[in-house]
């Protein structure tokens, strides 16, 4: 498998000198993880807070981090990122034995080992059939059994299990973006007779998993608790007695959650001022991990709405962002930084910074941008436009990206009337009704894959709300998922980019996420991942007592 | 046994003789709280109607190289954290202020006065049943009402007018019904219905004038209240959206995050937002103690 890691940028700021990201290996751009070895050490409660409640506590259908950093700890995976290494595209096994194996039959099968002895907290024994029970769930589900990532794995064919320590994926074609969909962290190995006895929706409320920490209590509202899985298959690990999720909405409380150690970390993110003022306020006691984050806030023009029907106004709407300048300031006051194509930034498969620049709304000279926008604008005949915009009422990034969108656009004479809405209703706005001229939106993956990743932009996808058919885009993305080296994987992903945000200005990408975790320097163990979703069963985590 | 002079107290004659600057000098020493919020509200109507003069920033546009600028120089309250001047966006704020404050506290003064006389004009049935819904509107505290009307229509400025009518309008209806249940007692009431006018007409010309004391009251109470509860409103996402300029959508956001390293963000809107409702409530107290015969004479 290919790895990457040297593309991908991480940045860490420590207030201790255990553990240090070094800035100057980045501006080599070079993977900048210097990890200076420490023994773990076993026991203690680990307290997080978490900003949502999880809709369901079912991984298969849920796609929220509200899910993944409290539920994750139960479940295990056939294979997994590595959780020493996060950064790297290197996948290891969870409950698999033998390390990744090769594909066989011209890279259409794929064969695992699972471990044996491996238990469920109810003491059932875990075997191939539970694995492929909840991959069949997951990529063939019944009818009226939602699977959120069923379209990851449109190259899968069959899932068979021909005795209890082996597993086998048959594709219907070789494909790159296999092995990082069954990386997916939410792809949960569940109980094959909890499946036949209970049911298909028993897990949305219920748990039993492999994981190192067993489920002991959710109070809906206020936290969910862990306790130690002594019977972990991973030898040695879990080093923590427990963990304890704190439910807390509001950031302020969060970020003085850590401040007061009523909670040592937050896993999803916190903003750049967040970061400073906990490292103002307590020094060596706080240690910062940053990475660029797998996450980009876009916007949607509705297609079905004029003047959004013509791709001159969606250019112009592109070409009023100053991309650049935005990255240059936002970064101070969000958790967006890095300007970035349809790609995760730094990927191999992502545009350079000369190759963006060739975009409509990447150029370096934003007034001959504006002007060209405004020319388009009067091409077009648009004048006196106000834009009913849909966005949603949390503040970081949307509230301030949005409001700064607002401005962009007034730059070239377009006027905007901000809907901000709580979530649900952006959602059944932006997914449902849609009642909106342009909405925010976003691309938030787990696993870097591209190929997978950038399916947001089809007009065929189900995530995909701007309401257009782009078969020129269709047929580029088949020959894409089917390209069998990367450097024609590339040539084909500059050609999808560029009809997908300059010709036809699909949608808009406006910045992508930058990941910011302060956490209490006791926290041991934890690697920051370009994404909030990974990383998360915490088996590796430890508590340096020392420190506390 | 008196004259007739005697029996006509020439007091308030006298008052009205006096020059226009003499009598509004001795109110001022009379009421001097309510001068000052008297001031305090012609200050913020003044800076409202000549913000556009006052300063040459547009409260909508970002400058980002002059984000979170402490104040002083140019920019004397500073700037938020899209480098929008603080001073301008608390002057276009009190355009929103009063104009939501105004339309919303007149709208409901008054449909509740139409209600309040009404209900004490027809008596019965019709007061009974009036009244008991009234009950029911008084029964939820005023920001439950407005975040539950708002939470239904939806947020933007229309919205929050409605939202904050709605709970002014059982209030007022009540305050005013007690006085109108009294005038309603006064022999005129009885004459111009035997002179044969219209319920609209003996309500409106007749018994409304009437009830002017309390209503004046209750409108100049309600600007504030008004003004505090868009700010609420605002502060929770449900009013007034970004980038329109409003203190209380001011006070959120980055104001909270920024609360140590640029305080700037939340001290001025928090000053605009409490002068205002301290300006209003003053001034309303001023009113009452003017307009109420009990409280006049002491």
């Amino acid at each position: 498998m290919k790895n990457y890691v040297s593309g991908f940028r991480a940045r860490a700021r420590a207030g201790t000198v255990a553990s240090l990201l070094l800035g100057g290996a980045m501006g080599l751009g070079l993977s900048a993880q210097i990890v200076i070895a420490e023994e773990a050490q076993n026991g203690g409660t680990l307290n997080f807070v978490v900003a949502g409640e999880a809709p369901s506590k079912d991984g298969h259908r849920e796609q929220t981090y509200a899910l993944i950093h409290p539920y994750a700890p139960f479940y295990s995976l056939l294979i997994r990122v590595n959780p020493e290494d996060p950064q790297s595209s290197d996948f290891v096994c969870d409950l698999c034995v033998g390390g990744i194996p090769e594909p066989t039959n011209g890279g259409k099968t794929y064969t695992f080992k699972v471990k044996e002895g491996v238990t469920f907290h109810d003491g059932q024994p875990m075997t191939a059939q539970d694995v492929k029970a909840s991959y069949d769930k997951i990529i063939f589900p019944p009818e009226g059994v939602p699977s959120s990532r069923k379209t990851f794995f449109n190259m899968v064919e069959s899932v068979e299990a021909p005795d209890d320590t082996t597993i086998v994926f048959n594709l219907k074609f070789a494909s790159g973006a296999f092995m990082p969909a069954l990386a997916t962290p939410f792809n949960w190995i569940y109980s094959k007779k909890d499946l036949e006895e209970h049911g298909y929706d028993w897990h949305k409320d219920n748990v039993n998993g492999t994981g190192p920490f067993k489920f002991v209590e959710h109070q809906p509202g206020a936290f969910v608790d862990g306790a130690k899985n002594e019977n972990y298959h991973h030898e040695g690990q879990p080093h923590l007695d427990g963990f304890r999720a704190i439910i807390a909405r509001d950031m302020a409380v969060r970020i003085q959650a850590i401040r007061g150690d009523r909670a040592a970390i937050e896993f999803r993110g916190f903003p750049p001022q967040a970061r400073d003022d906990l490292v103002k306020a307590l020094g060596d006691k706080i240690m910062v991990q940053e990475s660029d984050w797998n996450c980009v806030l876009l916007y949607t023009p509705n297609h079905e709405r004029k003047p959004f029907d013509d791709p001159r106004v969606r250019r112009a709407l592109s070409l009023a962002v100053d991309r650049w300048g935005g990255s240059e300031y936002l970064s101070r006051i969000a958790i967006v930084k890095t300007v970035g194509g349809v790609v995760f930034p730094g990927h191999p498969l992502a545009a350079t910074d000369a190759e963006l620049e060739q975009l409509a709304g990447y150029g370096r000279d934003i007034e001959a941008s504006r002007a060209q926008a405004r020319a388009l604008l009067e091409e077009a005949g648009v004048t006196d436009l106000t834009i009913d915009y849909n966005n949603r009422g949390v503040d970081q990034p949307y509230k301030v990206v949005g409001t700064w969108l607002i401005d962009q656009w007034a730059q070239i004479g377009l006027k905007t009337e901000q809907q901000v809405r709580p979530s649900p209703q952006f959602y059944a706005v932006l997914r449902n009704s849609g009642e909106f001229d342009v909405s925010v939106d976003f691309n938030c993956q787990s696993v870097v894959n591209p190929i997978a990743d950038v399916t947001k932009f089809l007009g065929s996808a189900g995530n995909n709300y701007a309401n257009y058919e782009d078969q020129a885009l269709e047929d580029l993305y088949t020959e894409l998922a089917r390209a069998p080296t990367f450097d024609e994987q590339r040539t084909i992903m500059r050609k999808y980019e560029r009809i997908a945000l300059d010709e036809q200005a699909h949608l808009g990408v406006t910045l992508w996420w930058y990941k910011i975790n302060p956490h209490r320097s006791y926290v041991k163990g934890w690697k920051i991942a370009p994404s909030h979703y990974l990383n998360q069963q915490l088996d590796n985590v430890w508590l340096d007592k020392s420190l506390m | 046994m008196a004259t007739p002079q005697a029996l006509i107290d020439t007091t308030d004659l006298d008052e009205f003789r006096k020059p226009l600057g003499r009598r509004l000098w001795d109110l001022a020493r009379k009421q001097p709280l309510g001068t000052a919020g008297a001031f305090v509200v012609v200050l913020m109507a003044v800076a409202a109607a000549t913000a556009g003069i006052i300063t040459p920033f547009d409260p909508e546009r970002a400058s980002l190289q002059h984000m979170l600028t402490p104040p002083g120089g140019q920019f004397l309250m500073g700037t938020d954290e899209f480098g929008r001047d603080i001073l301008t966006r608390v002057l276009y704020g009190a355009r929103t202020a009063l104009f939501i404050g105004l339309v919303s506290a007149f709208v409901g003064a008054t449909a509740g006065l139409v209600i309040g006389v009404a209900s004490a004009y027809f008596g019965g049935l019709f007061d009974l049943i009036v009244q008991r819904i009234v009950d029911i509107f008084l029964a939820f505290p005023l920001i439950i009402m407005a975040l539950a009307v708002v939470a239904t229509l939806g947020p933007g400025v229309e919205n929050v007018i409605i939202a904050i009518i709605v709970p002014f309008i059982p209030q007022c209806a009540r305050v005013v019904r007690s006085s109108a249940l009294s005038i309603r007692e006064i022999p005129y009431v009885d004459a111009a219905r035997a002179l044969g006018y219209s319920h609209t007409r003996i309500i409106l010309r007749h018994m409304a004038p009437n009830v002017m004391a309390p209503f004046l009251i209750m409108l100049t109470y309600f600007v504030g209240q008004a003004i505090l509860l868009e700010a609420v409103l605002s502060y929770l996402g449900m009013g007034v959206q970004d980038p329109t300029p409003a203190w209380g959508l001011m006070l959120k956001g980055a104001a909270v995050e920024f609360i140590e390293s640029a305080p700037w963000l939340s001290i001025f809107p928090g000053l605009a937002i409490t002068l205002a409702v301290f300006g209003f409530n003053l001034f309303g107290d001023a009113l009452r103690d003017l307009l109420d015969p009990k409280l006049r004479s002491r």
